[in-house]
């Protein structure tokens, strides 16, 4: 038996995991990984991806708006009309290197404004009224088999989120904030569980996540947002960057509805902003060769107001921006039926109208990145979707 | 000590406390029917907290008095009123908890109790959902537990009728096109949110009551909706057309209520008010498809999470039999010899690992926080199941390899607690009597130390089973 604290050095030191008993052994068709960031609390898109060259935005934003590509504290130029938040550095330079593709006006067919139904139908991929309990994610697994021990998606959280919820075995991991076992226990444990498949199942299994995510006395689940999610990200490239492992982790991450004082090219949402860039770098670098093969989708369940409000924050809205990045994405490009930021073209008056379904994108993912049956994404994983066509051409082609 | 009181004790109980296994082997079924009905009436630590129409009317009266900070076209609120909101409801929240650990940890009626958690679970409230975190527990004590010595009918109704359960399922939202205000709004153009909403008509059908393949079509749900609305809290907006009532109870709302006669799975049902929706509720209590899907739910809760089919069918018998009466169905679970042939056939919950602990310690925990906290870590948030179907009963759903490392952790971090004075094999001896294997006796008695034995005991496979 190999002892646990070798184990952790014998990961640590980056060796082969060629003894790594269980996840390691998920066999799937495909071998592509996919990495699901869900920005819980409503992610101001217009934030995100600033369309600075729309007439009508200076005026609506106030002074949340960011400056034009090249002044002070400016957007990250794409094109003539979008430019990135000053903060996603990192994720600017993916756009240069064809990483990257920014999909704009882009929401759930979700049209109140609650987070928690919002959160509910991002994560369903339902139709309002819908009668779905599982996760699309989870109901992507089917063909691909997830099996108890041989799981091929991972929460990085304590509570599998909703969108992995279902049928089919999914694992997860969080870093613990109970004091370890010592190793001699662990081992009388696997003892006493030696007879006992389903115990002895899980604590191998268990083990080895552990040694996978490293000893995460530096990341323990303390720690602000900005860390805990930097450390999630961290621990996503190690489970995923294991041959035949791991393919699929859901990364969530909180603190997203800035009501006040959400700032512009500085303060609070560009410190969020400069968190998830630098957690989105430290994934691309986790990864290594990985990356080639990997798609990040940064998503969330609606945008805000396209104006500001009285507390200098914007409140709950539609459509919003979101991100899909990664050495497989056909990328350097903007996906977005730009309706613009008149009064006339907000929705309800007030919020940025909504002309892509994330469905689109979360489709054209499946279909393109995991290379899954166009008829099984439409009947199995997104019911009574039709109107939504999956996008195309988002993944390179070998 | 028999085999069958380990199963009353573990399996229908909530974990045995030293010594008690010898009583209960007198008479293990016996000493489960006798607590059918509890302790008769509903214990101190609960009564004496706040009751939820208090708490809602709690919260109005916050948002209320800071209205005026909210600029005339928003939404939202103000965000120190959310802050302030939030603080609030986590102190009702953790007292909520607190109450209902130290509680399980400590009855002697721990059937019932683990019936009171059942039922909960079956008509879940998630408190994920604001104002729902501060309503969960009241919910528990005020809508289940003082129901289950009569008709699933009667629990019905009240689940259904509290307004936890209708600000969870959005049921105050609802309004009927023809009623009174549903027409006015209609003639106005851009009022937003004006219609019905479904969720509770839904899953009254599809968790409560029918099941999923309980044979309701999409036109009953839709119909069945118009029934219940109405069906809303008192004083909703003390300035606005939701004055009436009183304040965060029960209200049914004629100015809003769909009106005329309405057929559901080929019924027909007169307006009569309030009345319309209770008559429907009490015809699907009696529905053979609720029999068999409550049934099912008790016999995978209590006996196997693939429970033996001829176990599903004497329950749903005695339901039927008996028109759905709470205590002759949960006898029908005792007596049939089904639920005792295997000793460990359930593998715990995080919260029947913790609740078993503390009783097995015989010790009462006396900071919510660190149970909140525990079941957490370990992937049960009490009262947080994140969707209206609860909880679910079988392993598979949360039994995962990161939650049992984190039982481990959680039993190793415990063994610490209770000191070097407590033998592990002897307390291991005294709540699993005849179901503690020689492979764990072993294990426990080469322990290097006590407190790593006491580890054992807890993480051992017996101890992490029901």
């Amino acid at each position: 038996m190999l002892d646990r604290r070798k184990l952790l050095q014998y990961f640590a030191a980056g060796a082969c995991v060629a003894t790594a008993p269980r996840l390691a052994m998920a066999k799937a068709d495909t071998d592509a990984r996919l990495v699901l960031v869900i920005l819980r609390g409503a992610a101001d898109g217009l934030a995100m991806a600033a369309p600075y060259g729309d007439g009508n935005y200076d005026g609506l934003r106030g002074e949340l708006a960011l400056a034009k590509p090249g002044s002070e504290g400016g957007v990250l130029k794409i094109d003539g009309i979008f430019g990135l938040h000053p903060s996603f550095r990192g994720v600017h330079s993916l756009f240069e290197e064809r990483q990257a593709i920014l999909l704009h006006a882009i929401a759930t067919p979700y049209r109140e404004r609650s987070h928690f139904d919002g959160q509910d139908m991002l994560e369903l991929g339902a139709s309002p009224g819908n009668l779905l309990r599982d996760g699309w994610l989870n109901r992507t697994l089917r063909p691909l088999g997830s099996s108890v021990g041989d799981e091929l998606a991972i929460a990085l959280s304590q509570n599998t989120p909703l969108v992995l919820r279902g049928t089919n075995s999914v694992t997860s991991w969080a870093p613990s904030r109970l004091p370890d076992a010592d190793d001699d226990t662990l081992s009388r444990l696997e003892d006493l569980y030696a007879d006992d498949e389903f115990f002895a199942t899980r604590l191998a299994q268990a083990m080895e996540s552990q040694a996978i995510a490293g000893n995460m006395g530096n990341l323990r689940r303390r720690g602000n947002d900005a860390e805990q999610l930097k450390a999630a990200l961290q621990s996503t490239a190690r489970f995923l960057a294991v041959e035949n492992g791991l393919r699929i982790a859901v990364v969530e991450s909180g603190g997203w509805d800035t009501h006040a004082n959400q700032g512009a090219a500085t303060g609070n949402l560009a410190n969020r902003f400069a968190a998830l860039d630098e957690a989105l770098s430290g994934l691309r670098d986790g990864l290594g060769s990985y990356w080639s093969n990997t798609a990040v989708l940064v998503v969330t369940e609606f945008g805000r107001t396209a104006r500001v409000n009285g507390t200098r924050g914007t409140d709950h809205g539609t459509a919003t921006a979101a991100l899909l990045l990664g050495g497989a994405v056909s990328g350097g490009r903007i996906v977005a039926d730009w309706l613009g930021l008149a009064n006339r073209d907000l929705y309800a008056g007030r919020d940025l109208y909504p002309t892509t379904d994330m469905r689109s994108l979360f489709k054209g993912v499946l279909i393109e990145h995991l290379g899954l049956d166009d008829a099984f994404v439409e009947r199995d994983v997104f019911p009574e979707s039709g109107n939504a066509k999956p996008l195309t051409g988002l993944i390179r082609t070998m | 000590m028999t085999r069958e009181s380990v199963i009353a004790a573990n399996r229908f109980g909530l974990g045995a406390r030293p010594g008690e296994l010898p009583d209960i082997s007198k008479d293990p079924r016996g000493w489960l029917l006798q607590q059918l009905h509890g302790p008769g009436r509903t214990p101190a630590e609960f009564r004496n907290l706040p009751r939820t129409a208090g708490i809602l009317v709690e919260f109005s009266e916050l948002r209320n008095a800071r209205r005026g900070e909210r600029a005339a076209d928003r939404d939202e609120p103000a965000p120190d009123i959310v802050r302030e909101l939030t603080r609030n409801f986590r102190e009702h929240y953790l007292q909520q908890t607190q109450a209902r650990y130290r509680h399980a940890a400590a009855t002697d009626f721990p059937f019932h109790e683990r019936l009171v958690h059942f039922w909960s679970n079956h008509f879940a409230v998630s408190a994920d959902k604001p104002p729902v975190t501060a309503v969960a527990g009241s919910f528990e004590n005020e809508a289940i537990r003082p129901h289950l010595h009569g008709s699933f009918a009667e629990l019905l109704v009240a689940a259904e009728q509290h307004p936890s359960m209708i600000l969870y399922l959005d049921n105050q939202r609802s309004i009927g096109p023809d009623s009174r205000i549903g027409k006015r709004a209609n003639r106005r153009r851009g009022d937003r949110e004006i219609g019905l909403n479904e969720n509770l008509a839904r899953e009254i059908l599809e968790l409560h009551t029918l099941g999923v393949d309980g044979g309701y079509t999409q036109d009953d749900v839709t119909t069945f909706a118009k029934v219940i609305t109405g069906w809303s809290i008192g004083g909703a907006d003390p300035r606005g057309r939701m004055a009436e009532g009183t304040p965060g109870e029960f209200e049914f709302r004629e100015n809003i209520h769909e009106p005329g006669a309405h057929r559901i799975m080929g019924k027909k049902y007169e307006d009569r008010g309030v009345r319309q929706g209770e008559a429907v509720l009490h015809d699907l209590a009696l529905h053979p498809a609720t029999a068999k899907h409550i049934a099912t739910k008790l016999a995978r809760h209590f006996v196997a999470d693939d429970p033996p089919p001829q176990l599903v069918e004497s329950i749903a018998s005695a339901y039927m039999e008996s028109g759905g009466d709470l205590p002759t169905v949960h006898a029908a679970l005792v007596n049939a010899d089904e639920s005792w042939q295997h000793t460990l056939a359930k593998y715990k919950t995080p919260q029947d690992l913790v609740v078993s602990t503390f009783r097995a310690f015989d010790r009462v925990p006396d900071d919510g926080k660190l149970i909140v906290g525990a079941l957490d870590t370990m992937g049960h948030t009490p009262y947080r199941p994140g969707s209206p179907a609860g909880w679910p009963d079988t392993a598979a759903a949360w039994g995962g390899a990161d939650s049992l490392y984190k039982r481990i952790e959680w039993s190793n971090t415990v063994a610490r607690f209770v000191g070097p004075l407590v033998n592990p094999l002897t307390l291991g001896e005294d709540v699993l009597g005849p179901a503690l294997g020689s492979r764990t006796r072993q294990a426990i008695s080469r322990a290097a130390s006590v407190m790593q034995g006491m580890t054992l005991l807890l993480a051992s496979p017996e101890f992490q089973r029901r």
